[in-house]
């Protein structure tokens, strides 16, 4: 089994501003299976936590470890690529959907993957869209199409973990189911590779919905776990 | 020899009239550029005539020290009056203004001083110098200044644009091409825009001034071509070093982009 393998450990993560302790000693472990889900009240710190473990933050103390190894300066970027943070809101590129999904395969840390139109045809097929929405102009899209983009963009990457912040917060109901079952479909795929997932959402139904545990933020602090939800393992 | 006509007192507080039209621009559409104006206008005034009193002084000296330092003064100014234009700003800008704006400058201007001077003995000649120096640096600070306000604003705008590449694991300079490409180009469109016209729309300042000085055409056009091919050079020069420096302070090791060193400089009054 894959499960006790550590992919990501965050120990006591601490971020100041001014005299604000926007996290305090915040500390996770994320082991290959888990499905976490991190709820909290809007100013919490859950996303400036989430943003931290992507190391798109400053932290204040603390460190970052990659399956055992603390991350050298260096390869962060390598890091990033593997533990893939997902943006509440997508931005809008130019270009066509297509354009926009073949980006990562342009930097240096992906050039050895291969982009997979099929495989997009096909995950396109399970919310709804053929494959003429990949011919779309990305900055017509509306914002939960552009959510898909992105988060497909993620997951074709084959990432360990994904960094989920509030994906869904803007979207309608539909859209935002759509965007869960996507990452559902990856995680039921990847259960024999080691992957993760950490979603940030301020709706407890579902943070119910796509998780097997999940952890409460407050002011700062990140909580032991408030409920053990269900098991999906 | 044509003289030249004299220019009156009261000619150059006419003409000096003019600034109004931009007082007037800076009023209606509350740019609240209007203190700003006034200081330039006077600043105009003042340093010019300063020159005119210092410039057959520093045309006369003799030691090599004494005109370096005079060109050590103008290029530190050059250097940081190129950082105060960025809407934004960030630690440290105006040490990486004051090293592109330096290293450019005075590498373009030795060569060309190598390259004119046939004996070499005089390269510090301050007749030569000084006016080079000075055509060099008035341009390159403007491209510079343009860069980097062009830079640090796409960067401050495209932000999740550059942190999603960062987070799909983009290195810093993956990140931040876009921005960095756009920034050069904006810095050197006005020099390539001036050699388009000049001789066909503009007549070069030098150049002129030496024709109505007595000079022959014929040698006051290659002098200017000499000096429009060094500012070229040199705008590039310092637009290049000044965006890569400034990727360089934006990103930390570790390829994130610090946007919070990114702090928007306070409206100019």
């Amino acid at each position: 089994m894959t499960l006790d393998i550590e992919l990501v450990h965050a120990s006591s993560l601490v971020r100041r501003v001014g005299d604000q302790t926007l996290l305090n000693q915040a500390s996770l472990r994320l082991f290959a299976g888990d499905r976490v889900a991190l709820v909290g009240n809007s100013g919490s710190g859950k996303s400036l936590f989430l943003r931290s473990l992507a190391m798109l933050e400053p932290i204040d103390d603390g460190q970052i470890g990659w399956r055992g190894h603390v991350i050298a300066p260096a390869t962060a970027p390598r890091y990033r690529s593997r533990v893939i943070y997902v943006h509440q809101q997508a931005a809008d590129y130019g270009g066509t959907v297509e354009q926009v999904l073949h980006r990562p395969f342009e930097l240096a840390v992906h050039r050895e993957r291969q982009f997979d139109r099929d495989w997009l045809v096909a995950r396109l097929e399970t919310v709804g869209r053929s494959a003429s929405f990949l011919e779309k102009d990305h900055q017509r899209l509306s914002g939960g199409e552009r959510q898909l983009v992105a988060c497909l963009r993620a997951i074709q990457l084959q990432p360990e973990v994904l960094l989920l912040d509030e994906p869904t917060a803007a979207l309608d109901q539909t859209a935002a189911l759509q965007v869960e079952a996507l990452v559902s479909q990856w995680l039921g795929e990847s259960q024999g590779h080691e992957s993760a997932m950490v979603w940030v959402s301020h709706d407890h139904d579902q943070a119910v919905r796509v998780s097997n545990v999940i952890y409460q933020m407050q002011a700062g602090e990140l909580g032991t776990f408030t409920e053990q939800v269900k098991e999906k393992r | 020899m044509i003289a030249a006509i004299e220019i009156t007192t009261w000619q150059i507080a006419l003409a000096a009239l003019l600034i109004l039209i931009n007082g007037i621009v800076s009023f209606r559409f509350r740019l609240g550029m209007e203190r700003t104006l006034v200081f330039a206008a006077i600043r105009t005034v003042v340093q010019l005539w300063l020159l005119g009193l210092i410039l057959t002084w520093v045309f006369e000296l003799k030691s090599w020290w004494l005109v370096l330092s005079i060109a050590a003064v103008m290029t530190t100014i050059a250097g940081w009056t190129a950082a105060s234009r960025p809407k934004y700003r960030f630690p440290g800008m105006r040490r990486l203004t004051l090293a592109a704006v330096w290293a450019s400058s005075w590498l373009l201007t030795g060569y060309v001083i190598c390259l004119l001077m046939a004996d070499l003995r005089s390269w510090y000649d301050p007749q030569y110098l000084i006016p080079l120096l000075g055509m060099v640096l008035g341009n390159t600070l403007n491209g510079i200044s343009v860069a980097l306000s062009s830079l640090v604003e796409s960067m401050s705008r495209r932000r999740v644009e550059v942190e999603t590449l960062t987070a799909l694991g983009a290195t810093r300079m993956e990140a931040s091409a876009d921005a960095m490409r756009d920034a050069i180009r904006t810095g050197m469109i006005p020099i390539i825009n001036s050699m388009m016209v000049v001789g066909l729309v503009s007549m070069p300042g030098m150049m002129t001034g030496q024709v109505i000085a007595g000079m022959d055409p014929a040698q006051a056009i290659r002098y200017q071509i000499v000096i429009m091919f060094i500012i070229a050079a040199a705008t590039a020069a310092g637009t290049v070093s000044v965006v890569y420096l400034a990727t360089w302070k934006l990103f930390g090791p570790d390829h994130r982009f610090r946007y919070e060193v990114l702090l928007e400089r306070e409206k100019q009054t």
